[in-house]
């Protein structure tokens, strides 16, 4: 047991969200990762100033407005702009940034951008050598130990059909968890091919080795519905855990959850 | 196992009660972000024994509806309680609601704890949200 280990906790909200990390390690509490912490809030700031929809002032607002090109954006919007391809491509369509609206399609990275920030991010936390680190971003995880003796990081899922509860605990050393649903905030879910609100599960929990994709996918596999887990399948090194919306739980064979006590679910 | 659950459950519901009754004091729609920040340890409480316990108090966070701060005690690497040490108030009926859900918060603090969860993944937590979230009281545990 490491209970002894330093650990120490940073808060801070950015984008709309409550963006969390935990780093556990010698130095936990001293400069080295005090001054990390404040690259990866630094780095999450940056992206909204760029990406935020709220702001009129952002890149994106700007491509909307129709007063900035997309060829003259920044690099972080060119990143963005070939993932979303990719993420289209991947998904089959399930997962788009190009959203119908009234006025035509309206370009809106969020779902997205959240992922990919807090993964992109962590490469801070990732640098501290002999530490571990937690980033949650909003309930989007990202976890590494870069101590090679570390227990694993113990990730609770929150259970959509009770609020604050949970369904279970998610062992990792590394790699992300995404869940994607309408419990925070309601219907704010969309499929990108009809601009309809998909009904059919209440959340998905995704994990795996990036949180780029894990949420992507979580997100596709919401509006994909019924068949989410089967169509998970197909993604390979990804591991899912989906309810329902008439309360059934299904996830993928090889993902292990453990209850609250620590006893591995059947 | 169940226990925890529904400890869970009756906490979380009556957090929400507290931060979600919107009092005469707590402003129009425009929102506070809530800006935590880790702090040192406030006081040491424990005694020269194999595991000290330490009293963490958390910064102050500004919500919508009024300073919001936690104290954490820590014993052995775990939380043995917690409390509130500054919550909205305005009137008696704030009063009231807080009576009820401070020693709820202080349960909920500790179940989580004793269930040895790190974070939370859920459907997006808003910033409305968080301070009665789960994931709050393991931030509060760790500033």
């Amino acid at each position: 047991m490491s209970a002894e280990l330093p650990r120490a906790g940073f808060v801070e909200q950015i984008m709309g969200l409550p963006v969390s990390v935990h780093v556990r390690g010698e130095g936990a509490r001293g400069p080295d990762v005090a001054a990390a912490v404040e690259r990866v809030f630094a780095d999450l700031r940056e992206v909204d100033a760029l990406f935020s929809t709220y702001k009129p002032d952002s890149e994106v607002s700007r491509i909307n407005a129709g007063t900035l090109a997309p060829a003259d954006a920044g690099p972080l919007l060119h990143e963005v702009f070939a993932l979303s391809v990719i993420a289209r491509e991947r998904t089959g369509g399930l997962f788009d940034v190009n959203l119908p609206g009234a006025g035509g399609r309206t370009y809106d990275p969020s779902g997205l951008v959240k992922g990919w920030a807090a993964d992109r991010a962590a490469r801070h936390l990732v640098a501290l050598s002999d530490h571990d680190f937690c980033l949650n971003a909003g309930g989007d995880v990202v976890m590494g130990c870069g101590r090679a003796d570390a227990e694993p990081w113990r990730a609770g899922i929150e259970d959509p059909r009770e609020g604050g509860t949970l369904l279970g605990v998610l062992e990792r050393r590394d790699g992300a968890v995404a869940t994607s649903g309408t419990a925070a905030r309601g219907a704010h879910l969309v499929d990108p091919r009809d601009g309809s609100h998909p009904h059919a599960l209440l959340s998905v929990t995704v994990v795996g080795p990036s949180l780029t994709w894990a949420d992507v996918l979580a997100t596709a596999a919401f509006v994909r519905g019924e068949d989410a887990v089967e169509w998970l399948r197909g993604q390979v090194g990804y591991e899912a855990l989906v309810v329902h919306a008439d309360g059934r739980v299904s996830r993928t064979p090889s993902l292990l959850v453990h209850e609250l006590a620590g006893v591995p679910a059947s | 196992m169940r226990r925890i659950v529904t400890a869970f459950a009756t906490t979380v519901t009556a957090i929400v009660l507290l931060f979600s009754y919107h009092t005469s004091t707590g402003g129009s729609g425009t929102t506070t972000a809530a800006v935590v920040r880790p702090v040192t340890p406030a006081a040491a409480t424990g005694v020269a024994t194999t595991s000290a316990a330490a009293t963490y108090t958390g910064g102050v966070a500004q919500t919508q509806w009024g300073p919001v701060q936690v104290a954490v005690t820590v014993a052995g690497g775990r939380i043995t309680a917690a409390d509130a040490v500054q919550v909205p108030t305005g009137n008696s009926r704030d009063d009231e609601i807080n009576a009820v859900a401070v020693p709820i918060l202080n349960q909920e603090v500790v179940a989580a704890q004793s269930a040895r969860i790190d974070t939370v993944s859920g459907a997006t937590v808003t910033s409305d949200g968080y301070l009665a979230s789960l994931q709050s009281a393991l931030d509060q545990a760790h500033l």
